[in-house]
């Protein structure tokens, strides 16, 4: 009867069972190499550059004098481009999103639109650059102004603030609007009264994040042909303008000529990283808070 | 309960008269209700005219381009000498640079994502997964700027120190670097792939007495293969378009080389260098910008379309 | 919307019509009465000929087993069915003396006419007033006063009032499933509509919180026809003053209650009301 010799199989057990074992501490060492660099790298920035942040740092003007550069002027520049990017980004996304998920029909066209908006998201953020310097620099003659920087980073996170806006308008459930609908309610009545109130902390979080990828984004902005060294403070959307990852861009490059200004690029980081961690400190928040059980 | 019975519907309010009167000027939102579809198409149109200007603008540059440098030339020379005398604009330098940073960063980023998915997946507790995932998923938070000077003012003088004849500016550094950048990316995609092959699958081969790792290898991502290949060419497609890392640590050397110490310019440092130095429009080193982007966009497209087709077409039906 | 409405000559179904209201009292004032109502969801054919009338302030309670039709039924008389894509409808459905399901019918209207209750209790994740206040206001009524009075009345006329009085500023949600669902009745009630369509209400409830919803049920008929669709056929039994028997997707039965659970005619009814259904 005994197919199976199971002195054998005993012995192969321990085996396997180590392997087990040893896949395990493998594959938890793989995943704690990501936190260890992560660690490092934070380590490493805060420690480089904690020592130059100070008032002077942060509300002084940007110079080629280390010891006299602050970084207003980026701070500045970045507020701006979030005055230009928040509003457009938040309405066509959010228009678009609705459009997508509640007016479209099923079919071949929404499957193409829907498709395009996933490649768009792809593309890389240079290609974008290119977009802005030949359309909003050239061919409308902005100027690598606000406004230019503003309308180009739109255009890239735009695919992000309208795949979050439909997911949160997807998870509203059907029985809300049936229950506007049943009361007479038209369709444009109940999406304004019952389905956008009830997706929007999905779609905050969304345009959250979208924002944070903007402040963070550097390449179009080089494209743009954004200058190195600005000395006016930016005072409207119209203005000429750096931010705080094209300094980080320049100091870094400069620090191979003078070490210091490694030391600037690093405490620029950190209060790049305060602002991002900020806006997602926000988002989880806004998720956590206003989440609401149907 | 019989307090309220007395109240006569009609005799309090009469909501339906109240109504009826209303009625008489709803033809504002009438309308409002008819033009709202269309506005939000108008809207919505604004998606694809931007694919649309991207291909045009980046199109017509780019046949300006060949009209003044055969294209042939541009796909097969070996030089790249924009500034020279007598410019050459062979895009293969830029081509191998593209390669060899991808490649490097995949080496780096797939068997750690991978195996940081199987551990998220099949080995962590729900606590420790909830902790560690979202941890890992703040690295791929992070600005590419921050890895570009982390790569050029850290990694590079670390590997200088194990690396004999490493340049100051090479192609190894930000390769790595980025694969740290996308190890999160083929994690949570490929976890979320594994992720949704159900229990009973697993239970059963747990049954027949096989251990968590021979269940993994044999039957969880066989299951989850193609999300997993799609994380990885999503991944290869970031990695060929990411900019600012290869940018600031790889320097812009165009010779063709196959030396990973050495200095070697991607495509997208390309586009940056040429931006930056104001190329005059109209000359062939401004419409040479236009046929690298072009090249850039048309690789990374396939890939994310290539990526959509496996997800979809060879999803698993439970 | 993907819907299309057919709708077939009316004198072809006057001879079935005159059948279906033979068998009620020649003074019985009729709010809805469908002829040769046919539905389909793409292929499915979910609506078999339906002719029915359903009697002015009286409780029609509609029984039948899972996807027998009997709630496509329910959602075809305030159109909400045609929010299901793919779905077509031919025949047509008579309310007050107009066709429903005329393309120049403004579903609007008709819905501010017939209120709907829903299997689980569905507020709006706004507060308790708010909830009541929303169809007073999306018809235009913005008055506070009002408003006010509207919502007191409403929620009285549900057995709320006493229970909520105190925090009508509290999200919905607070509220027990018994209490939600009484709201979601109380919402409907604040349009003032002629009919309730329920699909199912007490189905997610528990039996005391059931028990209340009946006797409101049973109270509101004085002012309201009621069309209730219900796994439970003690509560048919409990609150109807007419019962149809849905199989399959046709009317195999229609008659006053009493006769339908005391001296059922077809044998299929009689099977499915003692329960020995396949």
């Amino acid at each position: 009867m005994d197919y199976i010799d199971k002195s054998i199989i005993m012995k192969k057990i321990n085996t396997r069972r180590w392997m087990n074992g040893f896949a395990r501490g493998l594959f938890f060492l793989a995943t704690s190499f990501g936190l260890v660099v992560l660690l490092i790298l934070i380590a490493r920035i805060i420690s480089q550059g904690i020592g130059w942040i100070n008032m002077d740092f942060l509300t002084g003007k940007l110079s080629t004098q280390v010891d006299k550069a602050g970084i207003f002027g980026a701070v500045l520049g970045t507020f701006w481009l979030m005055v230009v990017v928040a509003p457009i980004t938040m309405f066509i996304g959010v228009c678009t999103a609705i459009y997508i998920e509640l007016y479209m029909k099923k079919g071949k066209f929404k499957s193409i639109i829907q498709t395009n908006i996933s490649n768009l998201a792809g593309v890389p953020s240079i290609v974008y650059g290119i977009l802005g310097l030949t359309i909003f620099v050239r061919l409308l003659q902005l100027g690598n102004v606000v406004l230019a920087g503003g309308l180009t980073m739109s255009l890239l996170v735009l695919p992000i603030v309208v795949i979050a806006s439909q997911e949160a308008i997807r998870a509203v459930p059907t029985h809300l609007s049936e229950a506007s609908y049943g009361l007479g309610a038209t369709k444009w009545q109940t999406i304004r009264n019952v389905i956008l109130p009830a997706a929007l902390p999905g779609i905050l979080t969304g345009a959250i994040l979208a924002l944070s990828r903007a402040i963070g984004e550097t390449a179009p902005l080089v494209v743009l042909g954004i200058p190195a060294l600005l000395l006016p403070f930016p005072g409207g959307i119209l203005d000429k303008f750096t931010v705080l990852p094209m300094q980080i861009y320049y100091w870094t490059l400069d620090s191979s000529l003078t070490a210091e200004y490694a030391n600037l690029a690093a405490a620029t980081i950190i209060t790049l990283l305060f602002f991002l961690f900020f806006l997602n400190a926000t988002a989880i928040f806004i998720r956590n808070k206003f989440q609401k059980k149907y | 309960m019989e307090l309220n019975n007395n109240i006569k519907k009609d005799k309090t309010l009469n909501v339906r008269d109240l109504i009826n009167e209303r009625k008489k000027s709803k033809t504002i939102s009438q309308y409002i209700e008819k033009m709202v579809p269309h506005f939000l198409k108008i809207v919505t149109a604004i998606s694809i005219l931007t694919t649309c200007f991207i291909v045009f603008t980046l199109l017509t540059e780019t046949v300006s381009f060949f009209k003044q440098v055969p294209l042939l030339d541009f796909f097969s020379g070996t030089k790249l000498k924009p500034l020279s005398q007598n410019p050459e604009f062979g895009i293969l330098p830029l081509v191998i640079g593209t390669l060899y940073s991808s490649l490097i960063a995949m080496i780096v980023a797939a068997p750690i994502g991978l195996m940081s998915a199987i551990f998220l997946s099949e080995y962590a507790s729900d606590n420790l997964r909830k902790i560690m995932k979202p941890l890992l998923e703040i690295l791929a938070g992070i600005p590419t700027i921050v890895y570009g000077f982390f790569a050029f003012t850290f990694v590079t003088p670390l590997l200088k120190m194990f690396v004999p004849g490493l340049e100051t500016t090479n192609i190894l550094s930000p390769g790595i670097v980025m694969g740290i950048m996308i190890i999160p990316m083929i994690a949570s995609l490929s976890e979320d792939a594994m992720h949704s092959v159900p229990n009973s699958i697993r239970e059963g081969a747990l049954a027949l007495g096989a251990t968590k790792l021979e269940v993994t290898l044999r039957v969880v991502i066989p299951a989850a293969l193609s999300g997993i290949i799609s994380s990885f060419v999503l991944a290869i497609s970031r990695a060929i378009g990411e900019t600012m890392i290869v940018t600031i640590a790889s320097g812009s050397s165009k010779q063709l080389t196959f030396d990973i110490t050495q200095s070697m310019q991607t495509m997208t440092a390309y586009i940056v260098e040429v931006t930056s130095g104001d190329a005059a429009a109209g000359s062939t080193i401004y419409y040479s910008l236009y046929a690298v982007a072009m090249t850039l966009f048309i690789f990374t497209l396939l890939m994310n379309l290539f990526a959509r087709y496996i997800s979809k077409r060879f999803r698993e039906e439970y | 919307m993907s819907t299309v409405i057919m709708n077939k000559d009316k004198n072809v179904s006057n001879h079935h019509q005159k059948l279906t209201l033979a068998k009620f009292k020649p003074k019985q004032k009729i709010v809805y009465q469908t002829n040769n109502l046919n539905l389909w969801y793409d292929d499915v054919h979910a609506l078999k000929n339906i002719n029915l009338s359903i009697g002015h302030q009286e409780v029609t309670a509609i029984i039948g087993p899972s996807g027998c039709g009997k709630s496509s039924f329910l959602k075809t008389l305030n159109r909400m069915v045609e929010l299901v894509p793919g779905v077509r409808i031919t025949g047509d459905i008579t309310y007050s003396g107009k066709n429903i399901l005329s393309k120049s019918f403004s579903v609007e209207e008709l819905r501010t006419q017939v209120g709907m209750v829903f299997q689980k209790p569905n507020p709006f994740p706004k507060s308790i007033y708010e909830n009541i206040a929303y169809g007073p206001k999306i018809h235009g009524i913005r008055n506070k006063k009002i408003l006010n009075e509207i919502v007191e009345h409403s929620l009285r006329r549900a057995y709320l009032w006493d229970d909520v009085k105190d925090r009508l500023k509290q999200n919905a949600y607070d509220l027990s499933g018994g209490q939600q669902q009484r709201l979601c009745i109380a919402r409907c009630l604040a349009i003032n509509p002629d009919v309730i369509l329920m699909d199912e209400p007490t189905s997610a409830l528990d039996p005391n919180s059931t028990l209340q919803i009946e006797e409101l049920i049973k109270d509101l008929k004085k002012e309201y026809s009621i069309v209730i669709v219900t796994h439970n056929m003690q509560q048919a039994a409990r609150i109807s003053d007419k019962t149809a028997f849905f199989l399959h997707g046709e009317v195999i039965e229609y008659d006053q209650t009493n006769l339908i659970f005391s001296n059922p005619v077809d044998k299929r009814t009689s099977d499915y009301i003692n329960g020995d259904f396949g």
